[in-house]
């Protein structure tokens, strides 16, 4: 039997020293009428033949095409060190570091981990990681209500918020006596008018994205002052690769940052695991769910890690605590670490830098193109939306027959974007393959 | 030495090459647009960070190097293969906006691998339907509480309360309170399980759920769970199964079958998915008829002319709580998992770590108190350091602490918090009997010293990279980042 180390004689010593005859009678507390009614499945297999079935299945999905596909999850580099560092068995088959002494690689790592997010984002204060970026956000905004004594009522959500993020705030939100106010979309770009009339005292907090989920870039500092006016939080969401050189969450005030860790290091595994990142300004470190780890000394006075802040946790203040969050995505984190170190203080500017190269020469090629115009009026990064004469999925389509994961369709995800698909370009895309994307939409529209 | 890699940083030294851009640079964003100043990361080599951090695991306890007695957290071996399978390309570089475009035919493979994973947790845990998008147990209670406040939404119930016993762990509570529900704390029998008469005091009409954990986090099979759901159900309030230690049960009891209306399994518990040192887990859930149209947004269909599709939510789908389907490779690697075993597999491995458990106990009780003596136990055993503390000064976690040195990771202690100086003790069905017999000894041995030479025990751990660290200065002179 797999993974079961016992020998016939080993369960009979075991028996007799617990004092019982046979191994049935381990389960003679559970009456039978609450026994299983049935336990159908297949027969066991050698690891040898999972592994054929799961390469076969595999095979079913389609990686082979050069992608644009962008929409906050990304076909980045990864470099050979961040597997074959993560993938060492002290770090993944590790237990969560309760025991400090005993856990003190995942730890320090952790630490170094909280010390880049915060240099990343400007950010005072952050944990050792979220689920993912949705849900990272939804609880940026329940910190939002908790800082706000839970007497401001309402969470804005500017229109550019990636709207898959929308539906999880909302879910997270339905429970509570609170308001979500997602803006209406009026064009690429944030509605100040629109939004700076409903800013008041009852509002918690407002969630907005730079670059937004249509890839434009804008500044939020002056909507910012305006939230602090009335005491209200300003929450921003970012994509980390951005912050190479885009304004960081100190550089406009925000108070809280959020976003999703899967472009620094993580395989895009058909949306997880990533991490969500959580970060704030010193001053609201208690109303941060999640572990935190801190320095401290031991007896001997050596440096030491361990979580700390811990009364703020489920395992400690049960139902007063600030979120029911247990685990942290660990791995993925570390292997963000492991990332940004490797890519260093330098190469993370180059590499911000090549993602908006590499966009914006796409977006200039595709300007060109008769049929074709750009959507954003703002400023973009490293995605962008264009507009077709023709619908987003027949596009696609066509695309993918020239070898193209040519963008993400957005009429998947607002009304009245039917000819409008999301298009991006990371660093690994090079000139030559851009210039047969842009051959290949000449020819099909 | 326990230097940062900002420590290690040189102004100049670099990393990896990442490509060379074959653009020209586009013309700079405005300044208002840009940040002041640049993001202050390390400057390493490769070969230091390769160096920093392979020094670090080593500062590690692992399942592949430690036996972990962790009770309530089942930490079995992880097979390889696991890995191997994760890593395949055609999983992990699957873009997820291939759901969002509706591209089913790019992504079949991965379609089936969830629909497969479904039916077997269905078959398992006799639940009618399972979602995968859960990315941790806790998100998987999360979600099923709020499938439970939905139902009573849509049916007009005034509910308040939730139920926990007092052995529950604390994400039972936090969850409730985190879907806006008051908690409702029902004390233990003198054998360990939530009492039924003043379970029947506190139940009303205002109650909206029952949450049990069975078995128990006592690791006890509480014989009054069908009566218990029975009266939930009698005023509608519905019944939560917390699978965290469904390690002991396979093939022998499913939720299912006796009424549980709702359910979470942790993946990365008995499906023997690595913990990560923390995450990333898996938490599916698995609904009875009641909660079916309240699942959350991202199921997979299949029909005979379709292959797999994306299912179009329920008009009463409680909305998404994770962009697409949670932590996929995780699942993946569950489902591995499940494969090897197949249904005799799972069978032995409840059946294992029930002895594994119950052989420990045996073994023990003659030296250190047990929490619950007279009877057998499930998958896990608790004892309780009261007597040593109250004679010896010596505590739960000093001998936590005795054994790191050891190589033996210290067991749960202070948990359950009803058991006075707990010590639970959950082996898994993966130990041979030589790791037990030795953890045994050292138990022990523990108690032995307690009794000869309390004052030892100060000093323990004392071959590792650190003694006990102060945890006060810890929260008191917070440093949570380098500067």
């Amino acid at each position: 039997m797999p993974y079961i180390p016992h020998t016939a004689q080993d369960v009979r010593k075991m028996l007799d020293v617990i004092g019982i005859k046979e191994e049935s009678n381990l389960f003679d507390a559970i009456p039978n009428e609450l026994r299983a009614k049935s336990f159908d499945l297949p027969e066991g297999l050698s690891e040898f033949e999972v592994f054929d079935n799961f390469a076969a299945l595999a095979n079913q999905n389609d990686t082979s095409k050069i992608s644009f596909l962008g929409g906050g999850y990304y076909d980045h580099i990864i470099p050979t060190a961040v597997d074959s560092l993560s993938t060492r068995s002290e770090f993944y088959t590790a237990y969560t570091p309760y025991q400090a002494e005993a856990s003190q690689g995942t730890l320090q790592a952790l630490y170094e981990f909280q010390s880049m997010i915060c240099e990343l984002t400007g950010m005072e204060a952050t944990n050792a990681s979220m689920y993912d970026g949705g849900t990272a956000m939804a609880e940026a905004a329940l910190m939002a209500v908790r800082v706000g004594r839970s007497k401001k009522k309402k969470i804005l959500v500017d229109s550019g918020v990636n709207p898959i993020y929308i539906k999880i705030v909302k879910t997270y939100l339905a429970y509570h006596d609170l308001e979500v106010i997602v803006l209406d979309v009026k064009n690429d770009g944030c509605d100040k008018e629109r939004l700076l009339s409903l800013i008041d005292k009852d509002v918690a907090g407002y969630i907005f994205q730079n670059p937004n989920f249509f890839g434009s870039v804008e500044d939020y500092s002056e909507i910012i002052t305006a939230l602090h006016d009335v005491k209200a939080l300003a929450i921003m969401s970012s994509y980390p690769i951005a912050l190479g050189i885009l304004q960081s969450a100190k550089d406009v005030d925000a108070d809280i940052f959020c976003g999703d860790g899967q472009s620094l290091g993580n395989y895009l595994g058909f949306g997880g695991p990533s991490f969500g990142i959580l970060a704030c300004k010193e001053k609201y470190i208690r109303n941060l769910p999640g572990r935190i780890v801190g320095i401290t000394d031991d007896a001997e006075g050596r440096r030491s890690y361990v979580l700390t802040l811990q009364a703020r946790e489920q395992h400690i203040r049960r139902d007063k605590a600030t979120s029911n969050i247990c685990s942290n995505q660990n791995l993925m984190a570390l292997r963000a670490t492991i990332f940004m170190a490797l890519i260093g203080k330098e190469g993370f500017v180059k590499l911000s830098n090549q993602n908006f190269n590499n966009a914006s020469y796409l977006k200039d090629e595709l300007s060109k193109v008769e049929g074709i115009s750009i959507y954003n009026q703002n400023p973009t990064f490293n995605e962008f939306v264009i507009e077709l004469p023709m619908s987003s999925s027949e596009f696609i389509n066509k695309m993918e027959s020239k070898n193209f994961f040519a963008g993400l369709k957005l009429d998947a995800l607002y009304e009245n974007f039917e000819n409008k698909v999301l298009v991006s370009a990371t660093e690994k895309r090079t000139k030559a393959q851009m210039d047969e994307f842009v051959k290949s939409v000449k020819e099909i529209v | 030495m326990s230097s940062t890699l900002f420590e290690k940083s040189h102004v100049g030294r670099k990393g990896i090459n990442i490509p060379k851009q074959s653009v020209n640079d586009a013309p700079k964003l405005d300044a208002s647009l840009l940040r002041d100043t640049k993001a202050n990361l390390p400057e390493v080599s490769e070969f230091d960070v390769v160096r920093h951090f392979t020094r670090l695991s080593n500062k590690n306890f692992s399942i592949d190097a430690n036996f972990y007695p962790l009770g309530s957290c089942t930490m079995k071996y992880n097979p390889k293969v696991q890995e191997r399978v994760g890593g395949l390309a055609g999983l992990a570089n699957l873009h997820p906006h291939h759901i969002t475009n509706n591209q089913t035919h790019l992504v079949q493979g991965a379609l089936s691998s969830l629909k497969t994973l479904e039916n077997n947790l269905c078959e398992i845990t006799g639940m009618e339907a399972f979602t995968l998008t859960p990315q941790a147990g806790a998100h998987g209670e999360m979600l099923g509480v709020m499938m439970i406040g939905a139902y009573h939404k849509k049916k007009g119930n005034n509910k308040r309360y939730v139920i926990v016993p007092d052995s529950s762990h604390g994400t039972n509570p936090a969850t409730a309170a985190m879907v806006d529900y008051d908690v409702i704390t029902v004390k233990s029998n003198k054998d360990g399980s939530m009492d039924f008469e003043a379970f029947k005091e506190v139940m009303s009409d205002e109650v909206a759920a029952v949450m049990m954990t069975a078995p128990n986090t006592l690791g006890l099979f509480n014989p009054a769970v069908k009566k218990i759901c029975d009266l939930a159900h009698s005023y509608d309030a519905l019944m939560y199964y917390d699978g965290a230690n469904m390690n002991a049960i396979m093939g022998v009891v499913r939720p299912g079958d006796i009424g549980f209306d709702v359910i979470h399994l942790n993946l990365h518990k008995t499906f023997a998915t690595p913990h990560g040192g923390g995450g990333p887990g898996a938490g599916p859930v698995g609904v009875g008829n009641k909660l079916k149209e309240f699942l959350p947004d991202l199921q997979v269909g299949f029909s005979e002319e379709k292959g797999y599709f994306f299912d179009t939510p329920h008009q009463n789908c409680i909305g998404k709580i994770s962009p697409f389907f949670g932590n996929y490779l995780v699942l993946v690697r569950a489902l591995v998992y499940m494969q090897t075993l197949g249904k005799e597999g799972m069978i032995n491995t409840s059946k294992k770590a029930v002895l594994n458990a119950n052989y420990i106990l045996a073994k023990l009780k003659p030296h250190l108190k047990a929490a619950y003596p007279n009877q057998l136990c499930m998958h896990e055993c608790v004892f309780s350091a009261e007597d040593l503390t109250k004679e010896y000064g010596i505590k739960a976690m000093d001998i936590a602490k005795y054994l790191l040195d050891f190589g033996l990771h210290a067991p749960t202690v202070y948990f359950p918090l009803i058991v006075k100086e707990s010590i639970m003790i959950e082996p898994t069905e993966t130990e041979n009997i030589d790791t037990i017999d030795y953890f045994c000894q050292k138990m022990i041995d523990a108690v032995e010293l307690a009794k000869s030479n309390p004052e030892a025990f100060k000093e323990f751990p004392k071959t590792l990279p650190i003694s006990r660290p102060d945890e006060t200065k810890a929260a008191r002179s917070l440093n949570i980042r380098w500067q």
